[in-house]
């Protein structure tokens, strides 16, 4: 499954205790893809000794402040940006 | 839903950021150099570092400082890797 720029993803809540770079303020929220970045070697795997491959890609995701923190003041609008592996990744529901 | 130790991102908290910085001790850049020199000879990789770090006891992680994590860190994975014997600095250092 490959996104493309501007398509809305949302990330994935699954359970996961092991090393992992998904911080769990974006996880269950909607954002946009804004870039691929390239396939990296996959931390999850590379963090236990494994050599990490195969590679996966690497998306630049963006959120609106207010998915993140509905209960925040509102202050207009500010997009936060999440480098995010792209098993991560679902479609929206 | 549950967090890392060290998956902070996003906690309300009331209390404000220290941003202070300090001059590097020796044993600081020591660490870098050590963690540098492991990942250049293959046997620690950064996402290793990481995970060692995220190991850490809560209570542990909230008291050390960074570089303090970071030996923490290089220590549990030489162990795992069978570089370092269970105890071995712990006895050298009272030794």
């Amino acid at each position: 499954m490959t996104y493309r720029v501007g398509e809305p993803v949302t990330i994935a809540t699954r359970a996961h205790s092991g090393h992992h770079r998904t911080p769990a303020y974006i996880k269950g929220k909607t954002g946009r893809i804004e870039r691929l970045h390239a396939a990296f070697r996959n931390p999850e795997t590379r963090a236990y000794g494994d050599d990490g491959l195969p590679e996966m890609p690497l998306y630049l995701v963006s959120f609106e402040r207010s998915d993140l923190w509905p209960d925040t003041p509102a202050g207009g609008s500010h997009r936060i940006y999440v480098d995010v592996f792209e098993h991560w990744l679902e479609e929206p529901k | 839903m549950e967090r890392g130790v060290h998956d902070r991102g996003g906690l309300p908290t009331h209390e404000s950021i220290d941003r202070s910085e300090h001059t590097l001790e020796d044993w600081e850049v020591l660490t870098d150099a050590l963690a540098g020199a492991l990942g250049r000879r293959g046997l620690i990789n950064v996402d290793e570092l990481r995970r060692g770090i995220e190991s850490m006891p809560r209570d542990d992680y909230e008291r050390a400082s960074y570089y303090e994590r970071w030996l923490f860190s290089i220590e549990t994975i030489l162990t795992e890797k069978g570089v370092l014997a269970a105890g071995e600095l712990d006895g050298r250092v009272a030794g």
